[in-house]
């Protein structure tokens, strides 16, 4: 089973070849995101628990001619399920949300979550209609599923890797992020 | 003298203000609004399954350029609160809510009196702007309320109570 960092890692040097937008998740993701190389095209959730995905959504939706990854983990997918719903219904082509899925609240001390026993979340999203499904438990079939979209569950081992808190303030994380995704028109 | 329709009144202000996506979660009160914003080709709506989801889809609009606004009963504020606060108020991301303001005056479901009550108080706690427009105020009020959300990078809520929706 792979390390969630070397999972995310992957991800990044993916999305970088692609030009794609990353939405990170609260907590250690988004810390580990940033510590295998920090991008301006990179949005770090700071707060919101549950929503990466579905900010992924929204950006998607409205830069549809731009690749979106999201980031999300098991327990914030848990706690926001209705996205897989709306992922679904909306469909769009460029988007793709990946699950990191270690089974447990990796950030507040590894409390197991419902996946560890007998949540399946791949087939929640196949459930809720998601188009396009996958697993991925190798760093070949991860690279292989990042180039999708629709859902793509990658179960990684439990564990933080010793990274430091991101060092950027959040109107930082916004102005650098909002310069790639809506810059200004040369109209206005 | 010429009627208003209320909900006409507030698409008006919605377009006015140059609202291009909408996130919802239906209200009885809010159904011609909801065709409305559908019909408009201009316009990308997004039916979400829960209010709070809305506030992550619309932030996300947002990042992309987009000027989001969220429907809602005010029901749905209170499953809001942490994304408004740690999402929209942390990276000072605009929102335009339009909410349906039951448990008031002409309420007939008794569960939506406590929300109802406690709505302006939690906004006003949250420090997020909060118009009651009457009828002839509406389209106005509406596009002003996204103005104040875009120059304060916050979050502003536009209050519609029963009252607002039975005025012609």
């Amino acid at each position: 089973m792979m390390k969630r960092i070397e999972a995310i890692s992957t991800i990044a040097e993916e999305a970088e070849i692609q030009d794609a937008f990353i939405v990170g998740n609260i907590g250690f993701p988004s810390r580990e995101l940033c510590a295998v190389g920090d991008r301006t095209s990179n949005f770090y959730m700071l707060g919101s628990m549950g929503l990466a995905s579905s900010i992924g959504l929204g950006l998607a939706l409205a830069r549809p001619d731009k690749r979106v990854i999201a980031i999300d983990g098991d327990g914030a997918v848990l706690m926001n399920l209705g996205s897989l719903a709306t992922i679904a219904d909306q469909d769009p082509k460029n988007y793709l949300l990946v699950i990191l899925d270690n089974g447990c609240y990796g950030s507040t001390g590894s409390q197991p979550t419902c996946t560890s026993r007998r949540a399946d979340l791949a087939r929640m999203a196949e459930g809720a209609g998601v188009s396009e499904v996958r697993l991925a438990a190798t760093s070949e079939e991860l690279r292989n599923g990042v180039a999708g979209r629709g859902v793509l569950v990658v179960k990684v081992e439990i564990g933080n890797a010793e990274v430091p808190v991101i060092d950027l303030s959040p109107e930082k994380i916004i102005k650098r992020f909002m310069a790639r995704s809506a810059p200004p028109s040369p109209s206005s | 003298m010429m009627e208003i329709d209320p909900s006409s009144a507030v698409f008006r202000g919605m377009k006015g203000a140059g609202i291009d996506f909408v996130a919802s979660v239906p209200c009885i009160n809010l159904q011609d609004l909801l065709c409305m914003v559908d019909a408009d080709p201009d316009i990308i709506h997004v039916p979400v399954t829960r209010e709070e989801e809305g506030v992550g889809i619309c932030a996300g609009a947002y990042l992309g350029g987009k000027r989001p606004a969220l429907l809602m009963q005010n029901s749905g504020l209170g499953n809001s609160i942490n994304a408004l606060a740690s999402l929209n108020g942390l990276y000072k991301i605009p929102l335009l809510m339009i909410v349906s303001h039951r448990g008031g005056e002409g309420e007939t479901i008794v569960g939506q009196v406590p929300m109802g009550r406690l709505t302006p108080e939690l906004l006003d706690a949250m420090k997020i702007p909060r118009f009651s427009p009457t009828l002839f105020e509406a389209e106005e009020l509406v596009a002003r309320a996204w103005q104040v959300a875009l120059a304060d990078g916050t979050p502003t809520a536009v209050l519609l109570d029963i009252e607002f929706w039975r005025s012609r």
